[in-house]
């Protein structure tokens, strides 16, 4: 007597014309493959931080690629390593995706020796985002610290591209010296094209800056800020963020209106590795993006 | 679920078929340990005879065979100044005879995970979808709480389940597999005697357990007493070495890792299991760690376990079999840390 298991395969076929629906069960197939990319320019922003332009090589994996500000992908140096980066381009421009990286490891270190035409992979996009839709009508301010202005860069084109459906839209930058701001030559742009009050602030100047100096939290007190109309986005290192949302929460800036974006540990961006998990949640599913109301009552987070 | 009733010897050679055609495996005992006991693990089984279904436990779970310790994920193939990227997730078809009901629940949750969760996993369903699975019913071992947390009985995930009557199992058959295998071996309908049986054999079971542990207002505890001493108290005996999350049959936290082959023509990019309360499982690129104290990593593997997390809809994903317990040198165990946690919060009041 014998018994033999027959054997069951899984879909193998990917999808080619639209965005993979990983709830449909027949339809599983390769979760863990990439869109390959071409890196198309490589801007050098600081001695460590560069931006890079990568353009999806296949036109139909092209087509289908779309993303919200605020979310981050999965970018992938073949033999090197995968890592998360926030999108920092506009999530209208269907050419390129820009991504601002800063040179810290294994992987963004091999990233950095990239030249033109190199190619890499991505997956995603990934994580929430944040709600622009729900913003409209509204003062928004958004205050960065260091690296974190790359993660804003999404919802500030968001803005420029829809400028008439917000109110007053002020950006508050802290860096720690002059040399590590990131983006300067879009400054005059922003002030002036797009009428956004710009103010920035380095902790230690060198003797050409003529610039304020201190702390992001000093930029508050020149400007008046209206608590029940206006919309916070704070990126930058917890404690910056720590520091400057419970300034914006004694204003009286309801928690929920204001959003911060998580940075942990990712291996996989998909719940799955728990590398990322603050205490009972995943930042790479229920974040990056957070309402500061969340992130008080997530154990773990700040 | 149909069930019916086979005789020891029909059941035999149920599984030598199976054996014959297929990749089998089962509890096997592998060494003695230096209680004189011996150490059980599943391993590849050749005849009905290997088999040693009586094995009290194994010491390391089942959940190895659908999370490899380390899996191939994707494989990277050089050219001049491109690549091109290859992804392989087939799997053979294969039979696991004798999982216990909380290490068959503890799948059970892993699926939760890895099938039903946002992102499935291929590379889990392929392993999972071609296993075929049998499990068994068994007296508890003495340090075992499975009862506390509801698994003891499991009534899916498997394709089989054998409650043990004596001369005959009493079968659960949930796989029109099994069901179409069951047809070529002698079998019968339950009697109301067998039904009869079935039931002291359960409450047998059910009044076994010589371990237990309060777990019902866990998930508030555990946020109520984030900041409680008992964290710092077993935190500073544990040795980050993470074999707990090892031998765990639910703990499926994971790395991943490239490596390029020596020829320079292809990268490999690999899942490793990984374990929480290993010093850099939080540990940032420019050395920020989010969990620098080992208090810190213990008290997450525990609020993971017992709290749950929104993945899975907030369930507790122990199942009580207390390998983490056997299997820590320094002694911590799910028993006496929760006990300490509800005694410590006992004290606030
Ligand atoms: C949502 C999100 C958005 C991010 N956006 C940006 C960005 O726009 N620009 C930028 O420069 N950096 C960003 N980071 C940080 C960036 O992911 C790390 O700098 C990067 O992972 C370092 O990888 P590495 O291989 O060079 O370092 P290694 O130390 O060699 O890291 C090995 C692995 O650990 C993980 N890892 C290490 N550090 C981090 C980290 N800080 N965050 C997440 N995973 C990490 C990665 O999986 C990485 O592959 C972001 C992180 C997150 C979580
Ligand atoms: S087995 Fe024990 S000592 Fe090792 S990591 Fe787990 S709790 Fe710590
Ligand atoms: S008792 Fe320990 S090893 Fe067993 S499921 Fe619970 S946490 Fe995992
Ligand atoms: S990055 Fe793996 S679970 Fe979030």
């Amino acid at each position: 007597m014998t018994f033999k298991i027959p054997k069951q395969d899984i879909n193998f076929k990917p999808f080619m014309n639209r965005p993979p629906d990983y709830k449909l069960k027949h339809e599983i197939m390769r979760t863990d493959r990439v869109y390959k990319c071409e890196v198309i320019n490589i801007i050098e922003l600081t001695a460590e931080e560069k931006l890079f332009h990568l353009k999806i090589i296949d036109p139909a994996e092209r087509a289908i690629f779309h993303f919200r500000p605020g979310q981050f992908l999965m970018l992938e140096v073949p033999g090197f390593g995968e890592f998360p980066i926030s999108i920092s381009s506009s999530s209208n421009n269907q050419e390129y995706i820009a991504l601002c990286i800063r040179k810290v490891g294994r992987g963004t270190e091999i990233l950095h020796r990239a030249r033109m035409g190199s190619r890499v992979g991505i997956r995603g996009p990934f994580g929430t985002s944040f709600p622009m839709e729900e913003m409209v009508g509204h003062n928004i301010l958004l205050v960065a610290g260091g690296l974190g202005l790359a993660p804003l860069r999404a919802p500030l084109y968001w803005v420029n591209e829809h400028r008439d459906q917000y109110r007053d839209v002020s950006l508050l930058y802290g860096t720690k010296d002059p040399s590590s701001m990131l983006f300067t030559y879009q400054y005059e742009q922003w002030r002036t094209v797009n009428r956004i009050r710009l103010m920035t602030i380095v902790d230690r100047p060198d003797e050409n800056w003529t610039g304020r100096v201190g702390l992001i939290t000093e930029l508050f007190k020149e400007i008046e800020i209206d608590p029940l109309n206006t919309y916070a986005i704070v990126c930058g290192p917890p404690i910056m963020f720590k520091f400057v949302c419970n300034h914006l929460d004694s204003l009286g800036i309801p928690m929920n209106r204001m959003f911060v974006s998580l940075e942990r540990r990712m291996h996989c961006g998909m719940g799955k590795c728990c590398r990322c998990m603050v205490g009972s949640t995943f930042t790479c599913v229920d974040g990056p993006v957070f309402d500061y109301w969340s992130v008080m009552n997530l154990k773990e987070a700040i | 679920m149909i069930y019916k009733v086979i005789g020891k010897d029909e059941f035999r050679k149920l599984i030598e078929g199976l054996i014959e055609s297929n990749e089998t495996f089962g509890p096997r005992q592998v060494d003695t340990g230096k209680d004189g006991q011996p150490i059980y693990q599943f391993r590849k089984v050749d005849s009905f005879d290997d088999l040693e279904l009586d094995y009290n436990y194994t010491a390391s779970s089942l959940k190895n065979f659908f999370l490899p310790f380390k899996e191939l994920l994707s494989r990277y193939a050089f050219t001049d100044d491109d690549w091109e990227q290859g992804i392989e997730y087939r799997v053979n078809p294969r039979v696991i005879v004798g999982a216990r009901a909380c290490d068959i629940n503890a799948l059970n949750k892993l699926d939760d995970i890895f099938i039903r969760g946002a992102f499935p996993s291929p590379y889990y369903m392929a392993r999972r979808n071609n296993t075929f699975l049998i499990g068994m019913d068994h007296m508890p071992p003495e340090d075992c709480f499975c009862e506390s947390l509801g698994e003891l009985t499991v009534r899916q995930g498997f394709n089989l389940f054998c409650t043990d009557l004596g001369d005959r199992y009493y079968l659960s058959i949930n796989s029109s597999k099994a069901f179409n295998f069951l047809k070529k071996v002698k079998t019968s309908n339950p009697t109301a005697e067998d039904d009869r049986k079935w039931i002291e054999r359960r409450q047998l079971i059910k009044s076994s357990f010589q371990t237990e542990v309060e777990t019902d207002e866990l998930p508030d505890l555990l946020d109520i007493e984030f900041s409680s001493p008992i964290w710092k108290k077993w935190g500073d005996k544990c040795l980050n070495c993470g074999v707990c999350a090892m031998v765990c049959p639910t703990c499926y936290c994971y790395g991943v890792e490239e490596t390029i082959d020596v020829s320079l023509k292809q990268a490999r990019k690999e899942r490793q299991q990984y374990s929480c309360t290993v010093v850099d499982f939080a540990e940032v690129a420019g050395g920020h760690n989010f969990r620098p104290l080992k208090e810190d990593r213990l008290k997450y593997r525990y609020y993971h376990h017992y709290h749950g997390f929104a993945e899975n809809a907030d369930q507790q994903i122990c199942v009580g079999c207390n390998r983490c317990g056997r299997a820590c040198l320094p002694g911590i165990n799910p028993k006496d840390v929760i006990n300490d946690l509800i005694l410590e919060s006992g004290d606030d009041v």
